[in-house]
């Protein structure tokens, strides 16, 4: 198992012909993701590492029977191309484009949802399940193929996580990153839920940061729903408030979002908290042992 | 971004929503002189981005012209927590039969914008909702519809009031609510909404914030930026698409990644030290914006040592190394520097940047001690 990609990943690239498209498109077929396509609106006929690329979702989902699509269109043109794909009965859209207007995700979300599709993102790194498809900009060789499922709302960081988790010899069964925008697709609580239904996956990692109650959602949802061992890490323990974090939506605002208050709330609910992310895989065998 | 309450008042009375108008004042004569001009009992207002403006002494009442001047020079030039006060805004006194409030915010676990009002007006919000959760009122806005005025003439009965302020209530609603949307606005708020004794609704306190990210599309925002009111190093380093907040610590982070940033600052606080800044140089830490993030950083008087950290991913490390290097060679840094590389090809990485004389360490918490360290 595993969740969200897998070796039946058939990949589709949104913006594949762009400065960032492009490139990545030849880092996920190094990779080994099965890229079957990409669209760039009047780039029929191109091809991107291998990949054909075609006018319209539409069309590359009648030639290719894509069945996830990952987007790197401009901030301006993102939502549009979420509403293609979804529009094109593409059940698993990730948007890596950061900087979207927060109100502009506000439909594009209900009708994703009202599709019964799924969105990742946006502002996120995406999603690998080491070892059969990377989907997304994270770098693919820090990860190894395992059990610890890992959902993060930051990239670089999430990267550290999983690099020691690998140096520790524990392999992961799918990392996500969720993304640090106010609206994004897929929360922590959609992770965890899909992570405590895994076969493969025996424990999770949850890295939150200030910003929101997304954590405390989580918190509240693994002391009902989740058996599987979780261990948690906050950033963002110095911030002050009212100070945006580089995420949108890291930001202490009014007393809630901060460190503390997430830290104890995830503890509460029988999380185990490291201090540091070094601190992470420690916590991580002595939860699975 | 933040504007003034002076501007927020503005954009508001220009959508139709009433509001008790002021003119601001940059001195104790000018103040004096609008307070003659209204001829009553006014109310001296800090114009700073930051609460609490009443308790740090920011906001008083004078009844004369002469007690206005003196009121605008106690106020102008005050620091409300690390805010200068350059502004006052005079506004003629009113006479308050009722006080609510009223906010437009964006509901982050629904994903959709909401409409709070509260019987408790004045106060802050954020204490109502940690005191008396029951007392805040909610319509959630649909995502495509907006908030129809049902929603707000529901609101309005809610907050107990005549019916005959229903049809007032729903229009400032409605319009806060628009001004809101159409606008990309973060935060729109009216606290308080009053009853004046004659029964009028007026919005007597206005705030609003916008989001960064669609300020494209609203040109005429940007003319609304007070550049005395943010920090002049965190503006430009916007313009290099580096993302830098300055703290009160005495060691620079330069880090690759919002939440990787975030941990290093707290990890440089677990060892002993304290961080002076937040700084999200972006993916790729290329040369240049190596160069310019050493600038920012070090146009900081308290720094005593510099941290890079970085996490060589899809970019290699020893192309990192290099670009550490590049950006050294054009920006003379005086305080020590410790550099945390790790990722792909991070040996030879941390192998250019010693024959440059720099220590590189793999992992954070060696990072951050060694610089806790050179800081002292």
């Amino acid at each position: 198992m595993s969740i969200l990609v897998n070796s039946d990943t058939r990949l589709l690239v949104q913006g594949i012909t762009g400065k960032e498209g492009s490139f990545h498109t030849t880092q996920m077929v190094e990779y080994g993701t099965n890229v079957v396509g990409g669209v760039t609106p009047g780039g029929a006929g191109k091809s991107v590492a291998g990949a054909p690329v075609f006018n319209t979702v539409h069309q590359a989902v009648e030639a290719t029977g894509a069945n996830v699509s990952i987007i790197f269109v401009p901030a301006r043109f993102a939502p549009d191309a979420i509403y293609e794909a979804v529009d094109a009965g593409i059940p698993f859209v990730i948007c890596i484009t950061e900087g979207i207007p927060i109100l502009d995700m506000v439909p594009v979300y209900d009708y994703v949802k009202q599709k019964g599709a799924r969105l990742l993102g946006p502002n996120c790194p995406g999603v690998i399940t080491p070892g059969e498809a990377k989907v997304g900009i994270m770098p693919g060789f820090i990860h190894e193929p395992g059990s610890i499922g890992l959902v993060s709302r930051s990239g670089t960081l999430t990267y550290e996580v999983v690099d020691a988790l690998t140096r520790a010899g524990l392999g992961q069964s799918t990392a996500v990153g969720i993304g640090g925008d106010p609206v994004i697709g897929t929360s922590f609580v959609d992770a965890l839920e899909l992570f405590q239904a895994d076969d493969k996956t025996s424990a999770i990692v949850m890295i939150g940061e200030i910003g929101g109650t997304d954590e405390e959602t989580a918190a509240a949802y693994i002391k009902e729903h989740v058996t599987k061992p979780v261990v948690g890490f906050i950033a963002g323990q110095t911030a002050p408030p009212g100070k945006r974090m580089g995420h949108a939506g890291a930001i202490i605002s009014g007393g809630t979002g901060t460190a503390a208050e997430k830290i104890r709330t995830m503890t509460e609910a029988g999380v185990s908290m490291a201090n540091k992310p070094s601190d992470v895989p420690g916590l991580v065998k002595a939860a699975i042992a | 971004m933040n504007v003034h309450e002076y501007q927020a008042a503005e954009i508001l009375a220009a959508r139709g929503i009433p509001v008790n108008v002021g003119k601001v004042a940059t001195t104790p004569a000018e103040a004096e002189a609008i307070a003659a001009e209204f001829g009553k009992l006014v109310a001296i207002k800090a114009q700073v981005h930051i609460g609490g403006r009443g308790k740090a002494g920011g906001i008083k009442l004078a009844k004369t012209p002469a007690e206005a001047k003196e009121a605008a020079s106690q106020i102008l030039g005050m620091d409300i927590r690390g805010h200068t006060v350059n502004k006052v805004l005079v506004v003629p006194g009113v006479d308050i039969a009722r006080e609510f409030y009223l906010g437009v915010v964006l509901d982050r676990p629904n994903r959709v914008p909401v409409l709070m009002a509260s019987a408790e007006g004045g106060v802050d919000i954020e204490t109502v909702a940690a005191e008396s959760p029951e007392k805040i009122i909610m319509a959630r806005a649909d995502p495509y519809l907006g908030l129809r005025d049902f929603q707000a003439r529901d609101v309005g009965f809610a907050l107990g009031l005549e019916k005959e302020l229903i049809n007032p209530f729903t229009a400032i609603a409605s319009r806060l609510f628009k001004a809101f949307v159409e606008m990309d606005a973060t935060l729109a708020e009216i606290n308080p909404l009053i009853v004046t004794g004659s029964g009028e609704m007026m919005a007597l306190d206005s705030k609003m914030s916008f989001d960064d990210n669609a300020l494209f599309r609203h040109p005429g925002l940007e003319d609304l930026r007070d550049l005395a009111e943010e920090n002049a190093t965190e503006l430009e380093a916007r313009g290099h698409g580096i993302s830098y907040v300055k703290l009160d610590g005495n060691i620079g982070c330069i880090v690759n990644g919002a939440g990787l940033a975030m941990a290093t600052m707290d990890a440089v606080k677990l060892h002993g030290g304290e961080p002076a800044n937040f700084l999200d140089v972006g993916g790729g830490a290329s040369a240049d914006q190596v160069a310019t993030a050493f600038q920012l950083v070090t146009s900081d008087e308290n720094v005593q040592a510099i941290l890079i950290n970085i996490f060589g991913g899809i970019t290699r490390g020893d192309v990192v190394a290099q670009g550490i290097r590049e950006a050294l060679g054009r920006v003379d840094v005086k305080v020590p520097i410790v550099v945390r590389l790790s990722g792909t090809n991070a040996e030879q990485g941390r192998a250019l940047l010693a024959e440059a004389g720099l220590t590189a360490y793999g992992t954070m918490d060696e990072a951050a001690q060694q610089v806790v360290a050179a800081a002292a």
